[in-house]
């Protein structure tokens, strides 16, 4: 069974078919990619599948589960997680704070233990803080962790948002134009690391993408959408030499 | 250790420090009367800045009826202690007024959370503007007492018949009369620091990580799996909560409490956010700092009657700087960060 199965998704706004027929399948373990030039639809299919926007029609099932217009937090419980093209830290908290966030269900003490430093309050705590700086070490970020988030640079940001994802113990990992605005040298890096965790958190991880060194990089299977409708489907290798793909990339 | 010590109780210490001054002040006869009169009003106005900076500035909703809650507790927990009043010994009535008070104004804020708070955007200012402002007039102009013929209840003077050994609770504009003076400046700050200790540590738990998360970004907490209305509806409830808990103080500070439109208006409460935007949002210990020298000051200046309101727009302005000012921000942080390597150097020198 797939992990992520997506069946005939369409949203519109005001007569703009943002998405139209959507569909694709995830194998368990997969790095999959979505690409497509701007404004086609990717964050919007993003936005559906973590329940932001409800789909006009459609049928989301993530691990055989019916996921369609849960509401976000459900759907995070139920095991997706995901980062924002326009990064959303939560600024005001410091960088270890933002993963402990993500910590939230997993360490489920309650308000009062909170408030009176019951026992289970701290041995829980103490467990948060040990898996955050856990996470923080992955992502190189232990050096900054009393920092506020609003105050790292800015690929320290992307990172910071993906090591908050993945305290949420994801089965279905969504990155949002990872590498967007970092330099070669910091992509590759980043490369390594979304292979890592694939392999350390045992991930499945759908991506989008512009860069064309990251995608045929690490994704081994790739979805092109324009205009809200798929132009493309299948292994990255025969997807990247399809005509109708590479005329939507480099216009008629 | 002695720095984690003073990190953490740091503020805690000097609010006692402050009471055992004011206190022994007091003993030795060299308070005015007006002066002491002061202190338990600054004490529930402090409460009641940290119970709005929690909703305005932890949670990050803005609130401009305050004073409502304030008003709810005064009542109910008022309304209590007339009723105990020959039943129950002093101090576990009081301590049952304040149960009464805090539970009913956290029971405000939860009926008017349930509706506003799952929408999005700013509809809590407008409510809880209009809910301050009913509230009030409601009270003013309620007739309420028991006799033996049961609970009688009343908009108008001349339909509210009491038998002769009734008791009336509310009597109208006249308000409530007759409550005990149980607040003391001691019970005050008692409930001060509890309320700190309450806040401080609810902000450093995983619901205040939650509370603080949504604040600063709705669409990132829900997808990193928060339940947003329900870490909102938490927040607010204990803001409100509090603000009854500054209620039953200010109604066991007063035997009668009449005009109660000069104190739960729309500007009592516009005052509470006064001080906490001039205490820092989202700095708790601020709220104190900010309440307790912004209410002292225009009482203390009575004498200087034409500069009073200039000199306080002038400290207002003063606060508004320390705080805000990018400028004095980073001279304030060299400044901590020179003392800390003094103290680290003279420390290890030690
Ligand atoms: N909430 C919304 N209301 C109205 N239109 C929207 C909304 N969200 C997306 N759209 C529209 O849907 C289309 C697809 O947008 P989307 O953000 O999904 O594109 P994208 O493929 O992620 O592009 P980019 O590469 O620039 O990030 C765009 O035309 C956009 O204007
Ligand atoms: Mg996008």
């Amino acid at each position: 069974m797939a992990m992520l199965s997506v069946d005939h998704l369409s949203i519109s706004f005001g007569g703009l078919a943002a998405v139209y027929n959507f569909s694709m399948e995830i194998e368990k373990g997969a790095l999959y990619g979505l690409i497509g030039p701007n404004g086609a639809g990717k964050t919007t299919v993003f936005n559906l599948l973590t329940g932001v926007y409800q789909p006009k029609e459609g049928i989301i099932r993530l691990d055989g589960q019916d996921i369609t217009g849960l509401p976000p937090a459900r759907i995070s419980h139920a095991g997706i997680a995901r980062t924002f093209q326009n990064i959303r830290l939560f600024q005001g908290l410091s960088v270890i704070d933002n993963v402990k966030v993500g910590l939230h269900e997993s360490f489920p003490y309650g308000t009062l233990a909170g408030v009176l430093r019951l026992p289970s309050y701290r041995k829980q705590e103490k467990a948060i803080d040990d898996r955050a700086t856990e996470l923080l070490k992955i992502f190189d970020l232990d050096g900054q962790r009393d920092l506020l988030a609003a105050n790292l640079p800015y690929g320290a940001q992307r990172k910071l948002e993906i090591a908050r994802a993945i305290a949420t113990k994801p089965k279905l990992l969504l990155l949002d134009e990872p590498a967007a605005g970092m330099n070669p040298g910091e992509t590759t890096e980043l490369m390594n690391t979304i292979r890592l965790i694939r392999e350390e958190f045992d991930l499945t991880i759908l991506l989008i993408e512009h860069d064309m060194q990251l995608v045929s990089g690490i994704c081994e299977e790739l979805t092109v959408l324009n205009f809200g409708r798929m132009l493309a489907q299948g292994r990255t290798k025969d997807v990247l030499k399809d005509p109708e793909v590479i005329r939507a990339y480099l216009g008629e | 250790m002695l720095k984690t010590i003073g990190k953490k109780y740091g503020f805690y210490i000097v609010i006692v420090l402050f009471w055992l001054l004011m206190t022994l002040l007091g003993n030795a006869g060299m308070l005015t009367s007006h002066f002491s009169s002061l202190l338990v009003p600054m004490t529930y106005y402090a409460i009641a800045a940290v119970a709005l900076n929690l909703c305005v500035g932890i949670l990050g909703e803005l609130s401009i009826g305050h004073a409502g809650f304030m008003c709810i507790g005064a009542f109910s927990g008022a309304i209590f202690s007339l009723l105990t009043k020959e039943v129950l010994p002093g101090g576990l009535r009081f301590f049952l007024a304040f149960v009464v008070g805090i539970a009913f104004a956290a029971l405000f804020g939860f009926l008017i959370g349930i509706p506003v708070l799952r929408l999005k955007g700013d509809y809590l200012a407008i409510v809880t503007l209009a809910f301050g402002e009913i509230i009030k007039n409601v009270l003013q102009a309620v007739y309420l007492g028991v006799d033996a013929q049961g609970v009688h209840l009343s908009l108008d003077m001349t339909t509210f018949r009491m038998e002769p050994d009734g008791l009336t609770l509310i009597k109208g504009a006249q308000g409530v009369s007759g409550t005990p003076r149980n607040s003391s400046f001691t019970v005050g700050i008692i409930v001060l620091l509890l309320t700190l200790f309450l806040v401080h540590h609810l902000m450093d738990s995983r619901d205040g990580r939650a509370i603080m998360a949504i604040r600063d970004n709705r669409i990132a907490a829900e997808a990193t799996g928060i339940h947003v209305t329900r870490y909102k509806m938490l927040a607010f409830t204990i803001s409100a909560a509090i603000a009854g808990a500054a209620g039953v103080l200010f109604s066991h500070n007063v035997t009668t409490m009449t005009n109660i439109s000069n104190y739960f208006n729309y500007n009592a409460s516009i005052m509470l956010l006064v001080y906490v935007v001039l205490g820092g949002i989202g700095n708790i210990n601020g709220s104190v700092i900010a309440a307790m020298i912004l209410y002292l000051l225009p009482e203390l200046m009575r004498g200087l009657n034409r500069y009073r309101m200039l000199i306080y727009a002038i400290v207002l302005i003063l606060m508004m700087l320390v705080n805000w000012a990018p400028g004095v921000q980073e001279r304030r942080r060299r400044l901590k960060a020179f003392l800390k390597t003094r103290l680290t150097r003279a420390g290890k020198e030690a």
